[in-house]
């Protein structure tokens, strides 16, 4: 076990070389530069033009240009933004609590009503309430997350708000100027949260559903039931442990997609997070905020895999590390 | 393997030219007719939910494909029209789906996102099958160091979150269509070739694969011939999941201002000021969502369908 997390450990560095040569290549290799603005605008001699890329260390060869941005990187210096001149990682750490916020309120959200519906659609099976589960899981699947946040904003706020009913916010973190409190912000947290874990949802509850029914139909659950066991105890204690424990893979595996995710919802509720962030900046062609969250978001990815297989062998002791 | 060598003496007289054509030749004369596809459209047709869903996906091709017609018959305007007088019109007769901010008229705008929409996401389902195909056969057919280095570019790709790289990317250029599906397509085929390697690395080592090798078969005909029509089916269950999904991805990119720029309508950037005029017209918001809810809707339900058509083991 201890080797295997020591081998895992080894594996991370060549890895995250990889995604900044990448992130890289894709930012130096692709036509136009940084100061190609500049070099439209009439106002601006050659000759500055060519300072300028002296003080920034563009005339460099790239690969100077690569080991000098990548000793930054290390020590945790993302660089300046190109439009506000604010050091990037500070931009980062202003946002990034917002994003984790969103994103772990998503997941225990998208746990808390995957699991009794999968479980209990398995154990239903072929009655009413599976099949709307079904159905209702391929609809989450097919609406677009940003259009379902769209239409949740203009039934839940604008619509209640126009039928005198309790609506609610419709972006932002909290009320301006006099709110703030608890309450407030947890009422802002609703609609994107929902909007961020319809996908999960969908996936999860197909996921557990098919688990479930596995698990039913193996020996030890015919066991259990020959053995006189009551029906309950071998549902929850035989299948439902069993069924569910593959989730934890699965909970490793989304949190990619929730952060994918928020990147497009935060733009729709404007919250303030790294993926309204990274919209706006690369809307205002900020390459130096787009590359720092790029490389910021896939080491937490990276992470998060490494911690989901770990977790894995942890939950089920069957796993062979090899 | 050491009479392959043998062999490969004997026909070295011949070109390597002439060799594939008369392989060619003789596997076309041995190939036995596909029934494998005709069972499998037997199986789909039984399927309601799957012919319900064809017959939408089929009506909304049909749209996009005679947008130009329901732009000069039916709505009477081209989908860049503005007219500020009639700005935000609920649906009428004369507007269908009624008019949005410019007063352009919406049927005749979803028309014309449609070919946008659509085209995109086929011209990058067909770009990423190609290059998924290509480095997922060479990863597994010729292993080694080709597919050491292919398999860890996938890994590094892979661990980058998909959404954060296309904005990257898209930042970068400014994107038409064009541009658009070949970046989601650069970006879209790492699933279907760690697929086709695992699978191809196990077909591979089958006898019928060997005996070819054996008479002295060169790599491109082994894999053409005798590899390729192997996993065929698996190329086309990524192609029918592919799709939603791109169109999806699309959506979302012109949504966030990243994809196709207005004035060239998407129905992702027909939503992109939606939050604006959310109290002006709730019809604007709704339209195109609807479109690519049922776009999708049905193109997933068809997959469904014949992944359980092709591969009955699969279903449940």
């Amino acid at each position: 076990m201890s080797r295997y997390v020591i081998r895992r450990l080894i594996g991370i560095p060549p890895l995250l070389i990889g995604i900044t040569l990448i992130v890289f290549a894709i930012v130096h290799l692709t036509p136009g530069g940084p100061l190609d603005d500049l070099k439209l605008n009439p106002e601006i001699k050659a000759s500055d033009i060519a300072a300028i890329e002296e003080t920034l260390g563009l005339h460099r060869p790239l690969y100077q240009q690569y080991t000098g941005w990548m000793s930054q990187l290390v020590r945790g210096n993302f660089g300046i933004s190109l439009k506000t001149y604010r050091p990037v990682r500070t931009l980062i750490a202003q946002r990034v609590g917002n994003t984790l916020l969103l994103t772990a309120s998503a997941l225990l959200f998208s746990l808390v009503v995957a699991i009794p519906i999968g479980v209990l659609s398995a154990l239903k099976r072929n009655t009413i309430f599976d099949y709307l589960a079904t159905i209702g899981a391929t609809l989450g699947d097919s609406i677009p997350s940003f259009w379902l946040g769209l239409m949740l904003i203009l039934l839940l706020a604008v619509q209640f708000k126009a039928w005198g009913l309790p609506w609610l916010p419709s972006g932002g973190t909290q009320t301006l100027p006099n709110g703030g409190d608890v309450l407030d912000r947890a009422k802002h947290l609703i609609l994107p949260v929902i909007t961020l874990s319809t996908v999960q949802i969908a996936l999860w509850v197909r996921y557990i559903r098919a688990q479930m029914l596995e698990v039913l139909n193996q020996d030890y659950v015919r066991t259990a039931r020959a053995k006189g066991i009551s029906e309950t105890t071998v549902q929850m204690r035989h299948a439902f442990r069993n069924a569910v424990l593959p989730l934890v893979t699965l909970v490793g595996l989304s949190i990619p997609n929730l952060f994918g995710g928020a990147v497009v919802i935060e733009s729709v509720f404007g919250w303030p997070g790294m993926g309204s962030l990274l919209i706006d900046s690369a809307n205002n062609r900020d390459y130096t905020v787009v590359m720092g969250l790029t490389i910021f978001l896939s080491t937490i990815v990276v992470f998060a895999n490494l911690l989901t297989d770990i977790l894995y062998g942890v939950a089920d002791p069957r796993v062979q590390y090899s | 393997m050491s009479s392959n060598a043998e062999l490969a003496g004997i026909a070295e007289a011949r070109s390597e030219r002439t060799r594939a054509a008369m392989f060619a030749q003789e596997e076309r004369a041995l190939r036995k007719p596909q029934s494998n596809y005709a069972r499998a459209w037997r199986r789909f047709r039984g399927n309601k939910m799957a012919i319900a869903g064809l017959t939408i996906a089929t009506l909304l091709v049909l749209m996009a494909l005679f947008a130009p017609l329901i732009s000069k018959y039916i709505t009477h305007v081209s989908p860049s029209k503005q007219s500020l007088v009639h700005q935000f019109e609920p649906a009428s007769k004369a507007h269908w789906f009624g008019t949005d901010e410019y007063g352009r008229d919406v049927l005749t705008r979803i028309a014309y996102g449609a070919r946008v929409s659509l085209g995109v996401a086929f011209t990058a389902v067909i770009a990423a099958i190609f290059l998924g195909t290509l480095v997922g056969a060479s990863a597994g057919y010729y292993g080694r160091w080709v597919e050491t280095v292919l398999m860890r570019f996938v890994d590094v790709m892979l661990s980058i979150p998909g959404i954060v790289l296309l904005v990257l990317i898209s930042a970068l250029f400014q994107v038409g269509p064009l541009q658009l599906a070949l970046i989601i397509a650069a970006l879209g085929w790492f699933g279907l070739s760690r697929l086709l390697r695992s699978e191809i690395l196990s077909i591979k080592r089958r006898e019928y694969v060997e005996a070819a090798r054996v008479i002295g078969a060169p790599d491109r005909v082994i894999i053409r011939r005798h590899i390729l029509p192997n996993v065929t089916h698996l190329i086309i269950v990524f192609a029918t999941g592919a799709i939603p999904a791109f169109i999806l991805t699309e959506a979302a990119l012109s949504f966030l201002g990243l994809g196709i720029q207005p004035p060239t309508p998407s129905w992702g950037n027909m939503l992109t000021n939606a939050t604006q005029y959310i109290y002006k017209s709730k019809g604007l918001v709704f339209i195109p969502g609807f479109f690519i809810s049922i776009t999708v809707l049905s193109l997933i339900v068809v997959g469904y369908a014949l992944r359980d058509a092709l591969d009955p083991r699969l279903s449940k």
